[in-house]
């Protein structure tokens, strides 16, 4: 071992792909593998497309938490309430957050940043890479999000995720809203207003309610079409990933940080 | 899970057979909770029968591709299912489809299974008044699709009573 990294071996990986597929295409009868070839066209996602965020850390304002309180509302998390038996404490520590505020302050020389975090739709995902039931999924257009059918709430993913990203149900849900059912003992996280964007939609609700209070900190779209208000946006200023050294390629970028 | 479908399937199919003829007698004919949207349709995305027996299959398949291959204008939706088959109390408010004697908790009650989608999922239809915005049929109903069982309240009425007679 010549390198030493935390990070998955990708070429091992792909090797080891391979040979599976390989290994298959010996033994399953030539019909059989048809099948299978064709169900892998299916309509639905694709990864032609990559959905990507860049976020402005200049425009963010200090003390506006209009892209929270969309996400919050777009996901059904403003009409949870607070169990009887829990604390203000607790609730405030345990309730889900899909995007929070971050304020950023250089010690040295004093500039303050801000921006919104949330999760950073990796390309390598973390969350995905230790969940053992397949549940954390990164879809064929590069979001990342929790198949709640198959979580089993282990928390695996919120342990490995570097970004805190995660959030866990604890209590049962009296109401949900349709497009983000939830229920107590699975995981959640930012999916990037999936249903939304799948329904046609080119934003999401954070960016909505940042451009409408007039800051446009965040900009939505495709990172793999060149024509794209993102790729151009990324092509013409310095961007970056947080926890770059890590490797993981996230979707989410940020300026001036 | 699903090595136990094919007895859950023969057992469904009993006391299925057992449910159609008491919601026969129960309701002069109708499997719809009455006041519901459903009740004022001549269609499901399905016949009766066909739901009655598939519908778990239909909603496992779909929940696949619309969460993990994002294909949201599916036929089967559970949403959609609520949509139409909720019915209002007395205030004008919808009644979750698991409350007593609502439309999923009759059968599932007596056929003594558990139904555990709306541990999680929404219980009522939801008023749009949010930006959200969703392609294709809402309802998940096959409108204007080809495929739609093109039969009328009557015609219902009469394939509910041969399927009582076979």
């Amino acid at each position: 071992m010549s390198k030493h990294t935390d990070q998955p071996d990708m070429k091992r990986r792909e090797f080891l792909g391979k040979t599976a597929i390989a290994a298959t295409a010996a033994t399953v009868a030539p019909g059989v593998m048809l099948t299978v070839a064709n169900a892998g066209s299916d309509e639905g996602v694709s990864s032609d497309t990559r959905w990507g965020m860049l976020i402005d850390t200049n425009k963010c304002a200090d003390g506006c938490a209009a892209c929270v309180d969309a996400c919050n509302k777009e996901n059904g998390i403003d009409i949870l309430s607070k169990p009887e038996d829990q604390s203000d404490e607790m609730w405030n520590a345990q309730r889900p957050q899909w995007i929070r505020k971050v304020k950023l302050k250089d010690k040295q020389t004093g500039v303050v940043t801000n921006l919104p975090m949330m999760c950073q739709h990796c390309e390598h995902p973390p969350c995905e890479d230790v969940c053992p039931t397949g549940a954390s999924l990164k879809r064929a257009d590069g979001i990342v999000m929790v198949d709640r059918h198959t979580c089993i709430g282990c928390r695996y993913c919120m342990m490995a995720c570097p970004y805190k990203a995660r959030s866990f149900i604890h209590s049962n849900i009296a109401e949900q809203v349709v497009n983000s059912p939830r229920g107590k003992g699975c995981v959640e996280s930012c999916n990037m207003c999936a249903p939304r964007i799948d329904g046609g939609a080119t934003t999401t609700a954070c960016q909505d309610a940042c451009m409408k209070d007039g800051h446009q900190a965040i900009l939505f779209g495709d990172m793999k079409d060149p024509d794209s208000a993102i790729s151009k946006a990324l092509k013409e200023k310095s961007s970056r990933q947080i926890r770059a050294d890590l490797e993981l390629n996230t979707g989410v970028r940020y300026t001036d940080v | 899970m699903r090595s136990s479908t094919g007895i859950k399937r023969f057992a469904g199919l009993l006391v299925g057979g057992l449910f159609a003829a008491l919601a026969m007698t129960a309701h002069s004919g109708s499997a719809v909770t009455q006041g519901s949207k459903a009740a004022s349709m001549d269609a499901c995305v399905a016949l009766t029968a066909d739901m009655r027996r598939n519908h778990m299959d239909y909603l496992q398949h779909d929940r696949h591709a619309s969460v993990r291959k994002g294909i949201r204008d599916i036929k089967n939706s559970l949403s959609g299912c609520v949509d139409c088959h909720a019915s209002k109390d007395d205030q004008g408010n919808y009644k979750p489809v698991t409350a007593e004697g609502e439309f999923c908790e009759a059968c599932h009650n007596y056929t003594a299974v558990n139904v555990a989608c709306f541990q999680c999922h929404r219980k009522t239809p939801q008023e749009m008044t949010s930006s959200v915005t969703t392609g294709g049929n809402k309802l998940g109903l096959m409108l204007d699709d080809g495929e739609a069982p093109a039969l009328s309240a009557e015609e219902f009425e009469q394939l509910h009573a041969k399927i009582l007679e076979d």
